[in-house]
């Protein structure tokens, strides 16, 4: 397993109180846990994966992803199982809108 | 150990045990009372019909012998892997052992389970893991599979399972490990009479095997999640991952 | 019209329940995670694979679980069990009307193989307990992963088994039966095999299951709510008389059916008119014919 930590300063957009979890653990795929939680502005992202020595397109994953939504105080948890870059941003995006707007069900309300 | 000297030392006060095709049944007298005693041998695979016949001791001895303690001897490789045990059903079989079991605890009989050689996954389930407690002698295997199967099925290399194995509790075979995860009571080294009284005398109808994995080391989860689910909301927090 | 199969174990749950009534005990958020994956190098999840809970079912508390077969299957760890056994354990402490369990399961996890058998069977215990106090348990069948192993068990021990024809209730999985006893045994890749002898159908005319819905949540919902009802109706806890005819009910069935090999002349000789049209039956029309076999009734066992 290898850990990958991402912090982007200085977000913008403020997300709902309500934690959310988006996706799943299996082949190919991922969950993302999205919190509120006071990081001075900024957003994190903790990236748990079982395919080691992606670290450089996780970092362009990621940062793309915060050039999109730019986040404040917003603590993503990720447990990865070998999902692609495109799988991990459509995920990455299902966890931001689940906070970012009331949502449509509150199935994924954790 | 074949069963035939098993029970000689297990029941030195005598025995009527028997065996027919891998199924043993009988009575045993332990401290001058009966015992009704059931069990397999031979690490029989566990099929519809060995799984009817235990039961039907049970319901036997719950119908007519209240109270009378039941003993369990374990010597299993699993379940039977056949179309035809699939097609009738084995898994409505198997439950109706244990809850044949479970009704048997209910109605005030303590069952006692003993793992004389082997135990492995579905047919331990529905025999010595039903017991108010279960033992072991100290050769027993007890296991859910064996490490190249489950390399193949998890994808974890063998190598590396073994190398674990050496360590690790969680899925290395032996009744060490199912003691230290409170799924063996205790194993039993010797003088095996005295120890089936006195396994039948301190027998309790409660589960404590989730106490026992956390004093012992073995599974240090359970009992702290299942207290969190029962508590209050407020103690969330006291589970914590490693 | 929500397809259950192709729901997530969270989707189920609240399509299942009443809408906003559930409320999650140890939610993602808190990271109560298997402790024994990392060393493996297997990913956790945050929920360990099943969710947990109590919501209100037509308006009655009632608890929930719903397993995640796409996390592992849906198998069962030191966590997760610990998790079931939890919930069990909160519906006698809180009196609950009911437990339900979605299940969707390959059965003990490997990866803690001896923790999960130890759990397994702790649910079991658990689940006895949840009916002795007189709460009466309802068993989902409706993933795609079925449900089997040990957890093939657990669900023969609760009060009733609701299944879609799509569901699967057995104890060992064809591929397991194939890899030790070869392919001529049970063949795993023919689908239509594997269907008539561990899908909903089969068990329903076999009487191990209770009732045949479409593959519809709100059908699981209707079906959940009678089968509760039913239970209270009859008994919940188990009883001699119960056991002993359950017994007599699986002797038949070995004496019976024991010799067959084909699940279809099975059927036949259980009075459905026509086996070899079952396949192809909405669940509606199959329960209206279900009726004119002779199928065994099963006792509050």
């Amino acid at each position: 397993m290898e850990t990958l930590n991402f912090r982007f300063e200085n977000g913008c957009r403020n997300i709902g109180p309500q934690a959310q979890l988006a996706g799943v653990v299996s082949s190919g795929n991922l969950e993302i846990l999205i919190e509120s939680t006071a990081l001075n502005g900024a957003c994190e992202v903790v990236v748990n994966t079982s395919a080691a020595g992606f670290g450089v397109t996780w970092r362009a994953v990621v940062t793309d992803f915060n050039l999109r939504w730019q986040l404040r105080d917003a603590r993503l948890a990720i447990n990865d199982m070998g999902a692609t870059p495109a799988v991990v941003s459509l995920r990455l995006d299902q966890a931001a809108e689940s906070v970012t707007q009331p949502p449509a069900k509150s199935e994924a309300s954790v | 150990m074949n069963w035939q000297a098993l029970t000689a030392e297990l029941f030195p006060q005598g025995h009527t045990i028997t065996e027919r095709e891998l199924f043993l049944s009988g009575t045993g007298t332990v401290d001058g009372k009966i015992v009704t005693v059931i069990g397999t041998t031979g690490h029989a695979a566990i099929g519809v019909e060995i799984a009817l016949a235990q039961a039907k001791s049970v319901l036997h001895t719950v119908q007519h012998f209240p109270a009378r303690p039941i003993v369990i001897l374990v010597d299993t490789q699993g379940q039977r892997l056949r179309f035809r045990d699939e097609m009738l059903g084995i898994n409505s079989y198997m439950a109706h052992l244990g809850k044949s079991l479970d009704l048997a605890r209910r109605l005030g009989h303590r069952i006692i389970g003993l793992v004389y050689d082997q135990a492995l996954s579905g047919g331990f389930i529905t025999s010595g893991l039903m017991a108010d407690a279960c033992y072991a002698l100290p050769d027993a295997t007890i296991r859910v599979m064996g490490l190249p199967a489950m390399a193949r099925i998890t994808k974890v290399p063998e190598a590396m399972l073994t190398a674990l194995a050496e360590t690790n509790p969680v899925f290395a075979p032996g009744a060490e490990n199912y003691l230290r995860m409170g799924g063996i009571e205790a194993i039993w080294e010797h003088d095996l009479a005295t120890n089936l009284a006195r396994a039948i005398d301190g027998a309790g109808d409660a589960d404590r095997r989730a106490e026992s994995g956390l004093a012992r080391g073995g599974r240090m989860m359970t009992k702290r999640v299942i207290e969190t689910i029962l508590g209050a909301t407020a103690a969330d927090s006291h589970v914590c991952t490693t | 019209m929500t397809s259950y199969l192709e729901s997530s174990a969270r989707m189920r749950v609240n399509a299942l329940l009443d809408a906003n009534t559930f409320t999650e005990f140890l939610p993602p958020s808190k990271r109560v995670t298997s402790p024994h994956l990392a060393v493996l190098n297997t990913p956790v999840s945050f929920d360990d694979g099943v969710v947990i809970g109590e919501g209100k079912l037509r308006g009655k508390s009632v608890m929930i679980a719903s397993q995640e077969g796409a996390f592992m299957g849906g198998a069962v760890g030191e966590v997760h069990g610990a998790k079931l056994v939890g919930l069990l354990k909160r519906a006698a402490q809180d009196r609950a009307y009911a437990v339900l369990l979605l299940l969707e399961t390959g059965g003990v996890r490997l990866h803690e193989a001896n923790a999960g058998l130890i759990a397994v069977s702790e649910v079991m215990r658990a689940l006895l307990d949840s009916r002795a106090a007189g709460i009466p348990v309802v068993v989902l069948i409706g993933g795609s992963n079925g449900c089997f192993g040990g957890m093939g068990i657990v669900a023969r021990c609760a009060n009733a088994i609701v299944m879609s024809e799509e569901g699967r209730l057995a104890m060992s999985g064809p591929e397991v039966i194939e890899t030790a006893n070869g392919v001529e045994e049970f063949d795993s890749r023919d689908r239509a095999l594997v269907w008539r002898t561990t899908g909903g159908k089969h068990r329903y005319l076999q009487g191990d299951c209770d009732k045949v819905v479409s593959d519809d949540i709100n059908a699981f919902r209707n079906a959940a709510v009678d089968a509760i009802e039913t239970c209270y109706k009859v008994q919940i806890s188990l009883t001699l008389s119960a056991l002993l005819d359950e017994q007599q009910m699986l002797e038949q069935r070995i004496s019976q059916f024991g010799t067959e090999t084909e699940p279809l002349n099975i059927w036949a000789r259980l009075g459905v008119p026509d086996p070899a049209a079952v396949s192809m039956m909405e669940a509606e029309s199959f329960m209206q014919m279900a009726t004119t076999a002779t199928r065994p009734t099963r006792s509050a066992s």
